[in-house]
């Protein structure tokens, strides 16, 4: 699974509030610190394992516990439309 | 003080259609007024600056002006996230494709009724149905997210499930069924607009079975008329508190109906900074927070929910732009909406359009 932005959805520095926003048609929200290391890495061109792997290494984390974590926020993500698998 | 998250760009008063209900005041500034390619783009840079994310470009109809490519491409440079609201029947393949070309985002497409002819006859425009459905095509075709943006009122509620039929079958990942805010245009019109009780319960029944029918496919937002409420709308957020708008002409507004509101002198583009007008105006700093207001407002819980409601509408319904929104049952005057939708039964209007 390769998660991509929708078209129209993307992520955006909001330099005014030194913050990350997802923009969407009419809609905007704010992810938490775990969604934007998530998105940060959405790319069209890494999959899920690969997105696992980047964040295991740079958290020094176990695999397992990340890939756990990552999945869950990755189906939220879908759900809220910020991203499609 | 908040710093604003959208901006209104009404680019023009300009459009090929007359809706009855237009959210454009009843003094439409003509083309010859309007700001230059230059200092809309200027407009664009000192809002992204300031704080706004997203540019709504309206009107009118943005896409009468020549130079809607280069005004979309100027504010995808200031970094906005963009979106078109258009009635469509102008859009072709070409500018499409420029517009893409251009960084727009997001087109956002009014559909006036669901049955063809009920389009024509309160959009004031023969043909207009047919060159809607094929815009709604060519942005679904360029790949970008369509919104479908469907105002509603007593002479069109019946074909709601039409509506929302319409928007599925059109290929809308959003649709808006917004019914008709009475100001304006609107307010002239209210006697063959508002909506009975009975209609108002219906539609929402219709959206909230449609919303979990279609959730997989279609998101609806559903704005409800003041005139069957008994709390006010948090009008645009609070005033001067999320948004922005500018004029044709470039007054820089609270909110797209304010300069209804006689007695605030509104600032120009093209003799102030976006951030002075937001900062230090009086029109802006007239009613923003809570400091403003009168009671009932002032001792309410909800005063910083809804903000009082909407000024303009507190204007139009009493003649003070700083009572209590009539459309709070706490409101003296709340009495006002009941008797204006017992006389509402004519089916007349007038349409919009330059004198």
């Amino acid at each position: 699974m390769i998660p991509r932005f929708p078209r129209g959805v993307r992520l955006h520095h909001d330099q005014a509030r030194e913050r990350w926003v997802v923009m969407a048609p009419e809609r905007m929200f704010v992810p938490d610190e775990t969604a934007l290391e998530v998105l940060r890495l959405v790319d069209g061109a890494r999959d899920l394992e690969d997105i696992i792997d980047a964040l295991a290494a740079k958290f020094d984390a176990p695999r397992e516990v990340i890939a756990t974590d990552v999945r869950a926020m990755v189906d939220d993500l879908v759900a809220r439309g910020a991203i499609t698998p | 003080m908040n710093a604003p998250l959208a901006l209104l760009a009404e680019l023009t008063h300009r459009c090929p259609l007359r809706c009855p209900y237009c959210s454009n005041p009843v003094e439409l500034t003509r083309a010859s007024g309007e700001l230059t390619t230059q200092e809309w783009a200027r407009v664009f840079r000192e809002a992204a600056a300031l704080g706004c994310l997203q540019v709504h470009l309206s009107g009118g109809e943005p896409t009468v002006r020549r130079d809607i490519v280069e005004i979309t491409q100027a504010a995808h440079h200031a970094g906005l996230y963009t979106n078109l609201i258009t009635a469509g029947v102008l859009l072709d393949a070409a500018l499409m494709a420029r517009l893409v070309d251009a960084g727009l985002d997001h087109v956002q497409l009014s559909v006036q009724d669901a049955d063809p002819a009920g389009a024509e006859r309160i959009g004031g425009m023969k043909g207009a149905p047919a060159r809607k459905e094929m815009a709604a095509r060519l942005v679904t075709e360029a790949g970008l997210p369509l919104t479908l943006n469907a105002v509603v009122h007593r002479q069109n509620l019946h074909n709601l499930p039409l509506l929302i039929e319409t928007a599925l079958h059109w290929g809308a990942g959003r649709l808006e069924v917004a019914h008709v805010q009475y100001y304006g245009w609107a307010l002239m019109n209210r006697d063959a607009l508002l909506p009975t009780r009975e209609q108002l319960d219906a539609a929402t029944r219709i959206v909230d079975a449609a919303r979990e029918a279609h959730q997989d496919r279609l998101l609806i937002d559903y704005v409800v008329p003041d005139y069957h409420a008994a709390r006010p709308k948090s009008c645009m957020g609070g005033w001067g508190n999320r948004f922005l708008g500018v004029s044709p002409a470039g007054r820089v507004l609270p909110c797209h109906a304010a300069e209804s509101i006689t007695g605030l002198d509104f600032p120009n583009v093209r003799d102030t900074s976006l951030r002075a007008a937001w900062e230090d105006s009086d029109a802006f700093n007239r009613f923003r927070g809570t400091a403003w207001m009168p009671e009932p407002c002032r001792g309410c819980d909800r005063k910083e929910k809804d903000w009082g409601g909407c000024r303009c509408q507190a204007f139009a319904l009493t003649g003070d732009a700083a009572a209590t929104d009539p459309a709070c049952a706490l409101s003296p005057q709340h009495g006002l909406l009941a008797a204006a939708v017992a006389q509402a039964v004519s089916p007349d209007f007038r349409y919009r359009g330059f004198d």
